[in-house]
């Protein structure tokens, strides 16, 4: 916490639960498909499902899905907006387990065809925990440039990311290992100090045993990110 | 490192020789590893957004419900129509405060301080302030900062979410702020700074978060209204120099431990108290059969 979470932030009404952790959970949906959203089915969970249309957290999603960030003043009208840019948005519920109450699953398609699922909880005061990612545990926070691997649980995955992180001079502020089951398919979820080269990101998904790399980078480059696939 | 007591801040105070706001200024340096002008940049840019969102008030919105919207003209017409009886300076905070609430449960941008829900009790205070009183914007930014410090130790020490300490945590938590800001702007020292969020914080202690249907409408947009005089009064009362006979601290404390004793059903969730009566009812059903 620092005073600027006090005195701010500067963010779209009326509930920085309800909608601004929303707008922020789309925004880094949006950012780790990595290219604009052609499909998203929207699953809402719990206070989600319950309040969320008083609260805008509909509209709040897909502005986020949209690139659009907490403060942006076309929230209200994203649903118009991503009707123009030929966006589909459906809206059901989601059947989550033992879920934190303001939660949503996100099913996204982007416009080559790359598939993502991710299941964002608004923690209150605009905080959000990315919990899952296809399916596998995630938990971080958008606060950081973040690095997802899905790979083979095999060794040596976790040395070729670290020592191309420390290759690049990138400091881990945190990293944790989740696996589905042993053999099967294990994540790596790594947030970093500085920013990771498009061109590492790239490589890391070329190589043996990874099944998929996500990367959310903090720098506005929405436009960018779809180069990444 | 946030400040966990007011007290810490006016020792600190005393050790930097230097005023209140600095003191939250420096740790804001430390903390977020940034020049002075740039954490005061950030300050002024969020007093900018405050008077921005007053400015661009929009009386022809309505909220979710439907409920809520268009009452900030209906104060702004008698304000400017007779002398009222909150006199100039209260009846344009207040309308202030009721425009914020309002632009808030419409989905226009305002500045969370300390939460969406209680948005409008700093801006009604500092923005009439300014205006009516002359002041410099930058000496409106400093009392910005005063008013983080005191809601840092709010939120270290109690709670500033309704859902965590009742309403007494945000629309109070905001209206401690803004009392504490506004002694300061008066000329007040450190000491009457903490008193002046003592007295107001004690006039909102036990409030609890009872929003109809559980939209950020009813109570909270009037509430601000009602924090934001309280804060004046609050300011006001400590300028003339009475003092809390409770310790500022040990108030922020009782706040904490109210919070906690106040059910859940009375924490934000919508099911008890102005929630539970008949007309929330038929707000909710409205809502929900759309
Ligand atoms: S009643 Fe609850 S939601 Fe409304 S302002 Fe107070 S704490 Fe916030």
């Amino acid at each position: 916490m620092n005073i600027f979470d006090i005195i701010g932030p500067i963010m779209v009404g009326p509930s920085s639960s309800h909608t601004a952790g929303a707008v922020k959970i789309g925004y880094v949906a949006r950012k780790l498909l990595a290219e604009p959203v052609a499909e998203a089915q929207i699953l809402l969970y719990g206070s989600f499902l319950a309040t969320g249309k008083g609260h805008g957290t509909q509209l709040a999603i897909v502005a986020g899905l949209l690139g659009m960030e907490p403060d942006d003043d076309r929230i209200p009208y994203s649903l118009r907006l991503a009707e123009e840019q030929n966006m589909k948005v459906l809206f059901g519920e989601a059947k989550l387990k033992e879920a934190h109450p303001n939660s949503v699953q996100l099913n996204l398609t982007g416009t080559s065809g790359r598939q993502l699922e991710v299941v964002g909880e608004s923690l209150g005061g605009s905080l959000i925990n990315i919990a899952k990612i296809d399916g596998l545990s995630a938990n971080f926070s958008g606060e950081h440039p973040t690095l997802i691997v899905h790979n083979l649980d095999q060794p040596g995955h976790v040395a070729e990311v670290t020592s191309m992180l420390s290759h690049k001079s990138v400091n881990i502020a945190s990293m944790q290992l989740y696996r589905a089951s042993r053999g099967g398919e294990a994540v790596m979820v790594i947030e970093c100090d500085q920013e990771i080269p498009r061109e590492s990101v790239s490589w890391l998904s070329h190589l043996e045993g990874v099944n998929k790399v996500t990367y959310y980078s903090l720098q506005n480059d929405i436009v960018q990110n779809d180069i990444l696939r | 490192m946030s400040f966990a007591s007011l007290r810490e801040i006016i020792s600190e105070s005393q050790k930097r020789e230097c005023l209140f706001w600095e003191v939250i200024l420096q740790e804001d340096c430390k903390e977020r590893n940034v020049s002075r002008e740039a954490s005061f940049e950030t300050m002024r840019r969020m007093y900018q957004a405050m008077k921005e969102a007053d400015a661009s008030y929009d009386a022809s919105l309505r909220s979710a419900s439907a409920i809520a919207g268009g009452d900030g003209l209906r104060l702004e017409q008698l304000r400017k129509s007779k002398d009222t009886l909150l006199g100039t300076f209260l009846a344009e905070a207040v309308e202030k405060a009721v425009k914020m609430g309002e632009s808030n449960a419409c989905m226009r941008r305002i500045v969370a301080a300390p939460t969406a829900g209680s948005c409008g009790v700093i801006p009604a205070v500092l923005l009439t302030y300014e205006k009516q009183r002359g002041a410099k914007e930058a000496r409106m930014v400093e009392a910005l900062f005063v008013a983080a410090g005191i809601g840092e130790v709010l939120a270290t020490s109690a709670s500033i979410s309704g859902a965590g300490g009742g309403c007494q945590a945000e629309i109070g938590s905001a209206s401690a702020m803004a009392a504490g800001a506004v002694a300061y702007l008066e000329g007040g020292s450190e000491e009457e700074i903490a008193n002046a969020a003592a007295l107001a914080l004690k006039n909102m202690l036990g409030l609890t978060c009872d929003p109809v249907a559980g939209l950020v409408e009813v109570p909270c947009i009037k509430r601000n209204a009602s924090g934001a005089v309280n804060a004046v009064l609050a300011a006001h009362l400590t300028m003339a120099g009475v003092r809390s006979a409770i310790d500022p601290d040990e108030v922020i404390d009782s706040m904490q431990r109210i919070g906690k004793l106040i059910p859940a059903c009375l924490r934000e969730t919508g099911q008890e108290g102005l929630a539970a009566t008949p007309s929330a009812k038929r707000i909710a059903e409205g809502l929900s059969s759309e």
